[in-house]
C-alpha cells in the first residue's frame, strides 16, 4: 500500500513568484522567508516523495462564480499554469496520477465527499508557488501530482470541521492505495491576512502561532470556531488556513513536527512554513 | 446572514449575485488580450458585461472600497488591479486611506 511520508503547509503569496523570477531570495525583504526552505529540501532529498497531493484554493484562474464547487479534485495527465493577469511568470505543466485522482476519487465519494472531478484543470499560483518553493529549479518537478481544490471565495465555505474531514477521508484513500508510492500532502495558503475592506492589512500573530503549534499537539483545535469566525481571527484570506487543517488531518500516523518557519511579512501576509513527519504507528 | 467583522464584507450569496457581472469582467483580465481591449476602450468594455451603473462608477472611480460594495471580490478585483500595475498593497493603502508606504510599515510592525 502506498504511504504518506509527511506534510507541509506553506503560505502562497503571488508576490513570492516575483521574487522567484528575480532571484531575491537573498534580499533582505525575502531572506528571512526563503532562508525557511532548506531543512525541507534536505528532508525531500531523503523521502524522496513519489507523489505530491496539493491540497490548495484557485483564485480565479480555474474556477469562476458560474460553477464553484466546494471540494474539486483533479483527474487530469498534466496540469497547466496560466496567466492569472497580474504579471507572475507561467511555469511549465505538472505531470498527473491518474491511478492516484481515480482511486482519490472513488474513496471519497464512497465517503461521502461529492467531490467535483476535472479531467482539465488549470492550477493558479496557489499551486505553483509552493512547488517551485518546495523543488527549486527551472521546473523539472520531480513528483506526480494531484490537486486537491477547496473553495474559499465564495461564502459559504465548508467548514473547519468538514475539512478535517475531508483530510482523514484523503489520509484512509491514499494508505489504501495500492501502489507503493510514497506520498506527500502538501497543504497551501495562509496565515493571517485579509486583502479587502477597510480591514485591510489584518495580522494576527497570535492566533498565527497558536494554530501552528496546534497542528503539532491539539491537531482538532480550530475546528471549535465557525468560517466568520476564523475570518475575525485570521482575516478574509487567512482562511485558507482550512487547507493546512485538510493537510494534518491526512497524516494518519505518529505526526511530529520536523521544521517551522514564521515571519510577517511578504506582502499583506503572515506567511508560515510546516513540515510534519508521519510515521506509521505500531 | 453573516456575522458583522468591522471592515470586512463577506463574499456570500448576496455579494456574488450582486457583483456578478462586475466580477466576471474582471475574471475576463486573465487573457491579455481581454486587458488590451478594456485599456483600448473602457467603456465598450464595461458595457459589453452590462456592468451596473453603480459598479460602472466605481471602476471608472478604481474605488475598491465601491467595487466591494457593489459586489466584487477581491480575487477578481486585483486582476482589473494588475491592469494598472498595482498590487495589493496599492488596494490596502487605498482601502485603509494611507500611503503605500505607511501601510506597509503597519504590516512590518504587526510582526513585532
Amino acid at each position: 500500500m502506498a504511504k504518506i511520508v509527511g506534510g507541509i503547509m506553506s503560505s502562497h503569496v503571488p508576490a513570492i513568484g516575483r521574487a522567484i523570477a528575480r532571484d531575491l531570495q537573498g534580499d533582505p525583504y525575502w531572506k528571512p522567508w526563503f532562508d525557511g526552505f532548506p531543512p525541507v529540501h534536505q528532508w525531500l532529498a531523503e523521502v524522496k516523495p513519489d507523489v505530491a497531493v496539493l491540497v490548495y484554493n484557485d483564485h480565479g484562474l480555474n474556477f469562476f462564480l458560474d460553477k464553484m464547487p466546494t471540494f474539486a479534485v483533479g483527474a487530469a495527465p498534466e496540469y497547466r499554469n496560466a496567466d492569472e493577469g497580474w504579471g507572475i511568470p507561467v511555469v511549465p505543466p505538472f505531470k498527473g496520477d491518474l491511478d492516484l485522482s481515480w482511486h482519490l476519487i472513488e474513496s471519497l465519494v464512497r465517503d461521502e465527499f461529492d467531490v467535483t472531478t476535472c479531467q482539465e484543470m488549470l492550477v493558479d499560483h496557489a499551486f505553483t508557488l509552493p512547488m517551485a518553493l518546495l523543488w527549486p529549479g527551472k521546473g523539472a518537478w520531480p513528483v506526480r501530482t494531484v490537486p486537491v481544490c477547496v473553495n474559499t471565495v465564495q461564502f459559504p465555505l465548508p467548514t473547519a470541521g468538514r475539512c478535517w474531514k475531508l483530510g482523514e477521508a484523503i489520509g484512509r484513500a491514499v494508505e489504501a492505495w495500492d501502489s507503493d508510492a510514497r506520498v506527500v500532502v502538501i497543504g497551501t495558503g495562509g496565515l493571517s491576512h485579509q486583502l479587502d475592506g477597510e480591514r485591510a492589512g489584518f495580522i494576527n500573530k497570535e492566533f498565527d502561532q497558536r494554530f501552528m503549534e496546534s497542528l503539532v499537539r491539539d491537531p482538532q483545535w480550530a475546528t471549535r470556531y465557525t468560517v466568520p469566525e476564523l475570518v475575525e481571527k485570521a482575516g478574509t484570506q487567512g482562511i485558507e488556513l482550512l487547507m493546512w487543517l485538510v493537510t494534518r488531518a491526512a497524516l494518519t500516523g505518529r505526526v511530529s513536527r520536523l521544521h517551522s518557519n514564521y515571519h510577517i511579512p511578504i506582502s499583506n501576509t503572515a506567511a508560515g512554513l510546516l513540515l510534519l513527519d508521519n510515521q506509521p504507528i505500531g | 446572514m453573516s456575522a458583522s467583522i468591522p471592515g470586512t464584507t463577506l463574499f456570500d450569496g448576496t455579494q456574488a449575485r450582486k457583483g456578478y457581472a462586475l466580477n466576471k469582467m474582471c475574471f475576463s483580465f486573465n487573457d491579455a488580450a481581454n486587458r488590451e481591449a478594456f485599456l483600448r476602450d473602457e467603456e465598450a468594455y464595461c458595457a459589453r458585461y452590462h456592468l451596473t451603473p453603480v459598479q460602472r462608477e466605481a471602476v471608472k472611480a478604481r474605488n475598491v472600497l465601491q467595487m466591494i460594495e457593489a459586489g466584487g471580490n477581491v480575487y477578481y478585483l486585483a486582476k482589473l488591479a494588475g491592469i494598472f500595475g498595482l498590487d495589493v498593497q496599492d488596494l490596502g493603502a487605498q482601502q485603509t486611506g494611507m500611503t503605500k508606504d505607511a501601510f506597509k510599515a503597519r504590516l512590518v510592525a504587526a510582526g513585532r
